[in-house]
């Protein structure tokens, strides 16, 4: 069960109308390293993985629907008043043609989410892996877009998202020694 | 704020091969992020801490886990950060 904080995580603020970088934002939201893709996941590979590491499963899926949220809040801030030409101008003219200015999980390029973006083998350590993958896939994403961006506050919204990669990265890291830890040293945090 | 002090960087780069057939002019140097949790290994206990308002703004308790980025092809703007 969750609960939920009607507040983001760290606040999203946009300082300049630049749809374009909506456009771009929307790897983040529903591409394969997005966060999306994260959120589900860890949040399906917690029930087949040894105990001491399902929390961290769970708590680092939470925040990544966390993360989903402050990315919405950009793509939305960024489309809501752009006018359909204005959307073409930036390249999202066949995404206003499906959806209006509506979000949806696509990447940048428009390709739709697909189940295949996320594994599950079964094996522990395969698994933490590729979570430490995936969270350096999404710390380079944001680098990308930070460098694509010329907005001052969003891009320190997303470096605080970048931030965050740095740790969730260095966490599955932990969980990956602790789940190849020898019985002769015991280390508890 | 003090971390470790530097055991390693946060940036590499190198330079790729630039052929005289190449049809653009060469972009010089590629960059890249090697963040603190490449080199730090399980975390160590009573590491220094941010103030808890400084560690939600900058998404990190720990000034050792600290990264900040900026594009590195826009004049490397002389912001170190620590």
């Amino acid at each position: 069960m969750w609960s939920y904080e009607k507040k983001l995580q760290y606040p999203v603020k946009v300082s300049t109308c630049n749809p374009t970088l909506a456009k771009y934002l929307t790897e983040q939201y529903g591409g394969a390293d997005g966060e999306l893709a994260a959120a589900l996941r860890y949040l399906n590979q917690r029930y087949t993985i040894p105990e001491k590491v399902i929390g961290l499963l769970t708590d680092i899926g939470t925040e990544e629907f966390a993360h989903l949220e402050m990315i919405a809040t950009m793509i939305y801030k960024l489309t809501k008043d752009a006018t359909p030409q204005q959307l073409r101008d930036a390249g999202l003219g066949e995404h206003y043609v499906a959806h209006d200015s509506a979000l949806f999980y696509n990447n940048a390029a428009g390709v739709p989410f697909t189940a295949s973006y996320i594994q599950a083998k079964g094996d522990p350590i395969a698994d933490l892996y590729e979570d430490i993958a995936a969270e350096e896939k999404a710390r380079a994403t944001y680098q990308w877009i930070i460098d694509m961006s010329d907005d001052p506050d969003l891009n320190d919204s997303l470096r605080f998202l970048r931030e965050r990669e740095i740790i969730h990265s260095q966490r599955f890291r932990e969980a990956v020694e602790i789940l190849k830890e020898e019985r002769d040293r015991k280390k508890i945090f | 704020m003090k971390s470790n002090p530097k055991t390693f960087t946060k940036v590499k780069s190198y330079v790729p091969y630039h052929s005289p057939c190449d049809p653009c002019p060469p972009i010089g140097r590629k960059y890249y992020s090697t963040p603190p949790n490449l080199y730090l290994g399980f975390q160590p206990p009573n590491l220094p801490q941010f103030s808890p308002i400084e560690a939600l703004k900058r998404g990190t308790l720990w000034p050792v886990f600290y990264d900040f980025y900026e594009n590195p092809y826009k004049k490397r703007a002389g912001k170190e950060h620590e």
